[in-house]
């Protein structure tokens, strides 16, 4: 009983909230730092979004823990929060400012927690005039094999692009054949054979025979980001004549065909995509700048919104700051392609995206009534003080 | 008697102040550059006074607002701007381009020296090179260019401003602008066909004459900095041109635009060397655009004014005198010195927050929406928070500590401005009068805190270490004023950083991405929460929260400077390597100072008799016991 009662003093101690404030100021100001040198996308991962931050030993391939990262720190103040908050709740008019704050900080930090986990950001491109139903993540990429035999509608057959990382052999009901991992690049560089050097072909068939690929180390700058690329075998299932080797990549944007047991497929490894349950036509977009400047004034994009399963069909103007939210996905506008022929949609689909709205009103309440309850005490006091 | 004398240096102040507000005096014989500054011109996506135009463009050139000539003697930014625009080849033997990087003037043959101010001329057989090294280095990312690479592209760019400058009425080397255009439009309005035989063959001067002009004015409209040019009564911001595309529409003499034939006759009569002629057109111009556009001529002359008032220089210069004021009063005379050093901290926030309204009235935007103007209102939140310390406790140090935090934000402020027009157009993503009203402000207004209360520390420090002027009873007082200051700051910091999420929520869809000013507005956050609890848990006492206070500073100059300087991230809007130096030294002495306060207390002067145990923090919660 000794001990339990030791543990619980130790978790709601104050002592340890002072701790993990020190080690969190101590990992923001690291992570920080190593974003010029690591980028945004990478730090974010490797200190402020993990258990650990872990230290690469510079000769042999093991790793240490040096320092805890920031679910690690997040988890223990949350812990200790919501212990003190149980253990020393009381009805005080004094307490409180101090309650209702740590209750807000108790709401930011799940809810912080649940968007880390659960959201997914993606792209949504349009063209003036046409149309999309799905939207893409800038992140994540996919392996997708298409059946286009029938022309009305494609059948999709795809894997996340770690999938290939790992190596192997891909099969799936769906597919007559085998893919074969021969080779995978996280980030590439490809090449035009032919055009200097001594450049050898990535595959035996498709646009890899006139293309070379090299690995390039990954993106770390804000703008950048990895572009993946893979060469596969394809082989059939029932045995057979290998297909050759294909190369598959970020940097290619046109699918590659083939025939195969008289079907025509295509091959494509693009940003993984998600698909709505409705579509978005872009009915024209604008991009105004200030006068005789090229300072951006304001972007805008209207769109027609059509729903077909809840036959919804409306017309929305997403701009700055004024984002379109439906069905659980909010449309931000985020940029527009070369000549302002289309307009680039952020896409986002967040859960808890109530949470920090919810935590800022009641912890606002709870520090501003903290504070007016000590300044009146304080003037009272003074008052008091100076009277003859 | 002695009581008067804080309210007779008042005085003496504002009469200093209110010399400020007269126009300055033009004789008769000479050009009426005061009608000339007050012109609107749209440069920049905003209507300004040509005087703006004067000031800023001589600041990014030369980093000054006056011109120093070589013979001696001085010229006014908008002198320099007249013959910039309407006689360049004698704007091109001015040295103004400031070029402080040994190895570029090194490249141009010119002796080592630290600094010098170049003319044009001197750089024109340079330009190519210029151009194509300025290329090289406008390709990488500006944290990684070399002093050399930085300095070039920077030469680069004004020297691409000051060939736009001078084009921005006519083409260099227009002798009689206004006969030309005259030509050009009865040409226009004849049309290129030969009336004389009737034949419709062409008239082949004409033809030529024509063809000349458009092709001029085609490249005086694309390359000018300026656009002169305003619409007739009724027109909007977009209905600006420079003075080649609204000659291009002419089809008839009458159709000349008044704006076009005054800047004609302005510019004839000035290289005519006529002042009286000069003085007479531009004072009609004036005139004539204030009958026409009533809202911008007023809103201009509001901004000369207030470039001409120079309200923030004003202000610094009375918070020193209060800083000093303040501690002279701890020494000799307290209560009269005293009471001059609040006087005048109210007179110079009464000056600041007129520069600061008057900005906001002109860019029609909250206070906040850059970093030069973010130094303005940190400034101006901690110089009236301290006075209310002031007012409240009457020991001097509310006084001393706004001054100089008042003092130090306006020379920050003065520096950040010398990049040019401070009240630039807000990028679209900014475009947010809701958002800068409330957490660009708070958030501003938490630096302010953090700095006020760094400061009461460091005053601790060096009143306790150096003097004897710090009883048990101010000890605990000022303690007192740094732990409710910290309060305070904690709160505006929470929730601007909470407001700054939202916002980003609305407009990235994120609430947070661990941005680098993300992070720092998150430091500084945690470290206010830091301060509270280890002070309610007991690990910390006087000294330590004076520390951790000072340190504060520290965090604070970090993320309002320091994140900017990594050149990563979404808010990294302003960028400065000059200053990453004055940023480290600022730092360290910030760490020196919480280093003094570890000293044991035989050190301090104010505790020599030795301190009782019992000693605790003070603050709001232990006055409660009391």
């Amino acid at each position: 009983m000794k001990v339990l009662n030791q543990l619980i003093e130790g978790v709601s101690s104050l002592r340890l909230t002072v701790f993990c404030l020190a080690a969190a100021l101590v990992l923001v100001f690291a992570g920080t730092l190593a974003q010029v040198r690591f980028g945004l996308y990478l730090v974010q991962d490797e200190y402020f979004q993990s258990w650990f931050v872990w230290w690469q030993a510079p000769a042999g391939n093991f790793t240490l823990p040096v320092f805890p990262g920031g679910h690690l720190i997040g988890a223990v103040l949350l812990g200790n929060l919501i212990a003190a908050h149980i253990r020393r709740f009381s009805w005080a008019w004094k307490k409180i400012g101090i309650q209702l704050t740590h209750l807000g900080l108790i709401i930011m930090l799940a809810g912080g927690l649940a968007t880390d986990l659960f959201s997914v950001h993606s792209f949504m491109r349009i063209k003036e005039g046409g149309n999309s139903n799905y939207s893409e993540d800038s992140m994540k990429m996919e392996f997708a094999v298409i059946d286009q035999t029938d022309p009305e509608t494609e059948q999709v057959t795809a894997v996340p692009g770690e999938r290939l990382a790992s190596g192997g052999t891909i099969t799936h009901e769906s597919l007559p054949f085998q893919l074969a991992v021969r080779g995978f690049y996280q980030n590439s560089k490809l090449g035009m054979i032919g055009q200097g050097g001594t450049s050898v072909p990535a595959a035996s068939q498709g646009t890899g025979q006139r293309v070379s690929v090299t690995a390039a180390a990954r993106a770390t700058r804000m703008n950048d980001r990895d572009s993946m690329s893979a060469v596969l075998e394809i082989i059939p299932v029932k045995g057979g004549d290998s297909l050759g080797t294909w190369l598959v990549s970020d940097a290619l944007a046109a699918p590659q065909n083939f025939e195969f047991g008289g079907r025509r497929w295509s091959l494509q490894l693009r940003p993984a995509r998600y698909y709505k349950p409705y579509s978005l036509t872009l009915l024209d977009f604008t991009h105004e700048t200030y006068p005789g400047t090229q300072i951006p004034k304001n972007f805008s994009s209207k769109v027609n919104l059509s729903d077909l399963e809840v036959d919804d069909s409306r017309q929305v103007l997403i701009f700055m700051n004024h984002p379109l939210r439906y069905r659980g996905d909010t449309y931000y506008q985020s940029g527009f392609e070369p000549d302002n022929s289309g307009t680039i949609l952020q896409v986002v689909r967040n859960p808890s995206y109530q949470a920090p709205y919810v935590a800022c009103v009641i912890v606002s309440i709870g520090l501003i009534y903290q504070f007016l309850f000590h300044l009146i005490g304080f003037s009272r006091r003074k008052k008091t003080a100076t009277a003859p | 008697m002695n009581r008067l004398v804080p309210y007779l240096v008042l005085f003496l102040a504002a009469l200093w102040i209110g010399a400020s507000w007269m126009y300055p005096k033009t004789d008769p014989g000479e050009f009426d550059l005061s009608a000339f500054n007050r012109i609107p011109v749209l440069a920049g996506g905003r209507i300004k006074p040509m005087d703006t135009v004067a000031r800023t463009s001589l600041l990014i050139l030369r980093g000054k607002q006056t011109l120093r000539l070589p013979e001696g003697g001085k010229l006014s930014a908008s002198r320099w701007l007249a013959d910039v625009l309407f006689h360049p080849a004698k704007a091109d033997a001015y040295p103004v381009f400031a070029v402080a990087n040994q190895e570029v003037l090194g490249m141009f043959g010119f002796p080592q020296a630290d600094k010098k101010y170049c003319t044009y001329d001197e750089l024109k057989p340079h330009l190519a090179k210029i151009t194509e090294e300025g290329r090289l280095a406008a390709d990488m990312e500006s944290a990684k260019r070399t002093p050399f690479q930085a300095a070039i592209f920077n030469l680069g760019n004004s020297i691409q401003l000051y060939q736009r400058l001078k084009s921005s009425i006519h083409q260099e080397g227009t002798a009689g602008f206004g006969k030309e255009i005259d030509t050009y439009a009865k040409a226009v309005a004849a049309g290129a066909a030969n009336p004389g035989d009737g034949s419709g063959a062409l008239d082949s001067d004409r033809l030529a004459l024509l063809r000349a002009a458009v092709s001029r004015y085609e490249r005086q409209s694309q390359f000018s900095y300026l656009m002169v040019v305003a619409p007739p009564a009724g027109g909007g911001e977009d209905d600006w041109l420079t003075t080649g595309a609204a000659l291009m529409r002419v089809k008839s003499p009458d159709q000349i635009p008044a704006s076009v034939s005054a800047l004609a006759d302005m510019g004839d009569a000035f290289r005519a060397n006529d002042p009286a002629k000069f003085s007479k057109v531009t004072r009609e111009y004036a005139g004539l655009l204030n009958i026409e556009h009533p809202e911008w001529a007023g809103r201009t002359s509001y901004e000369l004014r207030f470039n001409q008032m120079e309200p923030f220089y004003h202000s610094m210069v009375l918070y020193v005198g209060a800083f000093l004021l303040a501690c002279l009063s701890w020494l000799v005379c307290p209560k009269g010195l005293r009471k001059t050093a609040f006087l005048l901290l109210l007179l110079a926030l009464a000056v600041h927050s007129f520069g600061m309204f008057s900005r906001m009235y002109l860019q029609g935007r909250p206070p906040v929406t850059n970093l030069y103007s973010s130094a303005i209102f940190v400034g101006w939140g901690a110089v009236a928070l301290g006075l209310v310390l002031e007012h409240l406790y009457r020991d001097g140090i509310g006084s001393a500590s706004s001054g100089m935090v008042g003092f130090i934000t306006l020379i920050i402020a003065h520096h950040l401005g010398s990049s040019g027009d401070t009240l630039e157009m807000m990028q679209a993503v900014l475009d947010s009068n809701i958002w800068l009203a409330t957490h660009v402000v708070v958030i501003t207004a938490g630096y302010s805190a953090m700095f006020l209360a760094g400061f009461l520390a460091i005053a601790y420090v060096v009143l306790g270490l150096f003097t004897r002027l710090l009883t048990r009873e101010s000890a605990r007082k000022l303690t007192g004023m740094v732990y409710g200051i910290v309060c305070f700051a904690t709160l505006f910091s929470f929730v601007g950083t909470v407001l700054g999420g939202i916002w980003a929520d609305q407009s990235w869809g994120r609430f947070w991405g661990w941005d680098p000013k993300e992070n720092g507005a998150l430091l500084i956050v945690l470290w206010c929460a830091l301060i509270l609890h280890a002070r309610w848990g007991g690990f910390i006492r006087q000294r330590g929260i004076m520390a951790m206070a000072i340190f504060g500073n520290a965090i604070t100059a970090f993320s309002w400077f320091g994140v900017n300087m990594l050149g990563v991230g979404l808010h990294s809007y302003g960028f400065m390597d000059k200053a990453f130096p004055w940023l480290v030294a600022f730092i360290i002495f910030q760490v020196v100072l919480i280093l003094l306060t570890r000293l044991p207390s035989k050190c301090w002067r104010s505790f020599r008799e030795a301190l009782p145990r019992d000693v605790t923090a003070a603050g709001f919660e232990c006055q409660k016991g009391a």
